[in-house]
């Protein structure tokens, strides 16, 4: 045997060893884990957005399988077809929540809130917030720098050149709030999805009073509160001069959208108002007031439709 | 060899030659006056007047809101407006009085003379009380309140007073003016902080970018070993509390710790003259010492102006602003801040206004880090620019506070020096502030 030989032999023999000690130590020091967390980590999206709160898909199929109670845990890029798969899997109940999808609540766009300064620095929302007050008069609203696009995993929010505003794609929106938690104005809000992607929401952020809000921006929130006298829900409270409304208690009556004087409360997704319905806006005005009750009745009829159309779909 | 500080630096143009030359102007009161309540670090003044109400040039409108905090004084006399919000320098919304001016009346005791007072018996405690009464704050932009510096903790002691002098900021005159025009004052002034501290040995530093004024200094110093003028090298940022004391003194502040822990204490040279009126004259701060200056501008100034007066104000009286895209900076180009607001008014940190044409600002297309580490040269502090800017810039604010981004002093050099472009100064401005608010957030 020459020097080849015994250097194969010593190989071998040495990975033989060597092979020996990984199997006994692989045996010894086996990490026992629930085979259960693959199947459930393979049930959801891998889109490791972090919207449920976890740092990836692989912490959410943790907690989902070791936690009895998974009421508190929510997949919102999965949505309720896949909680119900995972917990169908698991023999768990299945988290219900209603469908969400991100809005963003300004209007401020060049036309309606010109821009009094330009910013020169870092092209970032975040650096604009912790600089000055922004490019226009109003310090609450958009900084258009578009920091909520450079997070949104799904590329389902992008910004319009031509308004400088942020704009949700509802269909590609999984409501993971990354947007949310990107902006430093929080003028994005997670709010309930309504069939055909219809909403009524208040289009501002602006807590200024009246008169300065509207100074800086044509279609701020003044805090008038009209709307929410108009409201039969209770879904509107007016507080800090601005109004919100919550979009679990509206049911898209889009009585506050005829009311609001500034425009600020918009409705989204609707079939185009008839002409008739938009001649009774001047002359319902001025009956608002000295005859409450009766433009409450009169509302009650219009009200229904709406709310009922949900439920037909 | 002339002395200056060890660490970084940078040496841009200092520009000083548009408004060096002009003598300090007093400026005319203005219509009104919007005091803010909050002009300095620590606590905002909590205002003592209301709507209606009659002031006196001098009266206490808003008393100091904690240990670390400042009397607020009306800076003209006439009938209060307002005591409301009002638009910042940075759009935002502050608190603030509003003041409609009716003639120039002051309050009882206030020597408004020229006459120069040297005498000062007063007893130390005595005279920071009186520092503190008339509202006195770090004049050279930093707005920390006098008195505290002043208050030495227990267990340490003050060696040396360290006058800052420098004026480092390019375009800026204002320190530059005071030390030519109220020499003695000041001298009064850095003799009387010095029987506060109980301290032996006052430096007055001062780049040596300005002959004249080392020269009028040291003249009136004379035989004098009280007090010494340090002519230093010109290296921006000198005027940094820390730099000028490893400057002057060679000693360094580390991390984290105060002035105080090497003995020594830095006032402004403004500092020091408000600290003379107010304890020889009884005159609290109500006015101060502004450049307005910029190539655009027709007839940059130094202003003497009462605190309050709108920007808008001054920039008119020194030409308007010029045609065209400008920039107006309140401060100078490296510290300083631009405006989106000009109506903002005068405030005790306003050293100056500069305005700069659209050309003479544009920031160049930004490239990447190329990580030639000229920013790490420049730093002053130490620190690693490009580093706590690209964390602040990804959110990991916990590396960043690793990395002392709390040491930085926003002086600039690193954007100054950056030849891609990269404007670190303004993720480290947003570093700082997010780690801030989670470090309060801890503390809570």
């Amino acid at each position: 045997m020459g020097v080849l030989g015994y250097t194969i032999l010593t190989l071998c023999v040495l990975g033989a060893v060597l092979a020996a000690v990984l199997y006994f130590v692989a045996q010894k020091f086996k990490v026992e884990e629930d085979p259960r967390i693959d199947e459930v980590e393979k049930m959801l999206p891998g889109a490791n957005c972090g919207g449920c709160g976890f740092a990836g898909c692989r912490g959410m199929a943790e907690a989902l399988v070791k936690n009895d109670d998974i009421s508190a845990l929510y997949c919102p890029v999965g949505g309720g077809d896949v909680m119900k798969a995972v917990a169908d899997y698991l023999g768990k109940a299945a988290p219900e929540r209603e469908p969400q999808v991100a809005v963003v609540r300004c209007a401020g766009s060049c036309a309606n809130r010109p821009r009094t300064n330009q910013f020169d620095g870092a092209p970032s929302c975040a650096v604009v917030a912790a600089t000055y007050g922004g490019e226009t008069g109003c310090t609450f609203g958009c900084l258009g720098k578009g920091d909520c696009t450079a997070v949104c995993e799904f590329g389902a929010i992008t910004m319009n050149s031509e308004t400088g505003l942020p704009e949700v794609d509802d269909e590609k929106c999984t409501a993971c709030g990354a947007c949310v938690k990107a902006c430093p104005k929080g003028v994005i809000e997670l709010r309930k999805k309504f069939p055909k992607s219809r909403k009524v929401y208040v289009s501002c952020v602006n807590k200024d009073k009246g008169g300065v809000a509207r100074k800086s921006c044509k279609a701020a929130c003044i805090g008038c509160g009209k709307c929410a006298k108009v409201c039969p829900f209770g879904a509107i409270t007016v507080e800090n001069n601005l109004a919100f409304i919550d979009s679990t208690k509206c049911r898209l009556c889009r009585k506050c959208v005829v009311e609001c004087p500034t425009g600020a409360i918009v409705e989204v997704g609707f079939p185009a108002r008839k002409p008739a319905e938009e001649g009774e806006k001047p002359a319902a005005k001025p009956a608002t007031k000295p005859a409450a009750p009766a433009t409450e009745k009169a509302a009650a009829p219009a009200v229904e439709k709406p709310a009922a159309e949900p439920k037909n779909e | 060899m002339l002395k200056t500080f060890p660490i970084g630096g940078i040496h841009p143009a200092d520009n000083k030659k548009w408004s060096a030359g002009a003598a300090i102007q007093r400026f005319a009161l203005p219509e009104s006056v919007s005091i803010p309540l909050s002009q300095h670090i620590g606590a905002p003044a909590v205002a003592c007047v209301a709507k209606g109400d009659k002031v006196l040039a001098g009266q206490v409108i808003a008393t100091a809101g904690g240990f670390v905090s400042s009397n607020i004084h009306s800076s003209v006399s006439g009938t209060v407006t307002a005591v409301d919000t009002i638009v910042g320098a940075n759009g935002l919304r502050v608190p603030a009085v509003t003041i409609k001016v009716e003639g120039d009346e002051w309050v009882e005791g206030v020597d408004l003379s020229d006459t120069l007072i040297s005498e000062c018996n007063l007893e130390p405690k005595a005279i920071v009380e009186k520092i503190a009464a008339a509202g006195i704050v770090g004049m050279g932009g930093a707005t920390f309140p006098t008195q505290v510096k002043l208050s030495v903790p227990p267990g340490k002691s003050a060696e040396y007073l360290i006058i800052n002098g420098v004026e480092c900021e390019p375009y800026l005159t204002a320190d530059y003016r005071l030390m030519l025009e109220k020499g003695e004052e000041l001298l009064v002034g850095v003799r009387i902080l010095a029987r506060a501290l109980g301290v032996k040995k006052s430096f007055v530093g001062v780049e040596n970018n300005k002959p004249d004024a080392i020269a009028r200094l040291q003249k009136l110093v004379g035989s004098a070993t009280d007090v010494e003028i340090v002519p230093l090298k010109v290296q921006y940022p000198q005027g940094g509390e820390k730099q000028l004391i490893a400057a002057v003194t060679g000693r360094q502040v580390p991390s984290g710790a105060l002035p105080i822990d090497t003995g020594c204490v830095v006032q402004n040279v403004g500092t020091a003259y408000a600290v003379y009126e107010a304890v020889q004259k009884n005159k609290p701060l109500v006015e101060r010492i502004v450049t307005v200056t910029g190539s655009a501008m027709q007839k940059p100034a130094n202003l003497l102006v009462r605190i309050g007066t709108p920007i808008s104000s001054l920039l008119a009286h020194c030409g308007g602003l010029p045609e065209g895209g400008v920039k107006v900076i309140g401060g100078g180009p490296m510290m300083g801040r631009a405006m989106s607001n000009i109506e903002a008014p005068v405030m005790k940190g306003s050293s100056g206004v500069l305005v700069l044409r659209s050309e003479e600002t544009l920031r160049g297309e930004e490239g990447d880090c190329i990580r030639c580490a000229k920013c790490v040269d420049a730093c002053p502090m130490g620190l690693e620019p490009y580093l706590l800017a690209n964390v602040s810039k990804q959110k990991m604010y916990d590396m960043a506070e690793q990395h002392f981004i709390f040491d930085c002093i926003e002086c600039g050099c690193c954007t100054y020096t950056c030849p891609s472009n990269l404007p670190l100064l303004d993720y480290l401005r947003l570093g700082k502030a997010e780690v801030m608010k989670i470090m309060r957030a801890r503390k809570a």
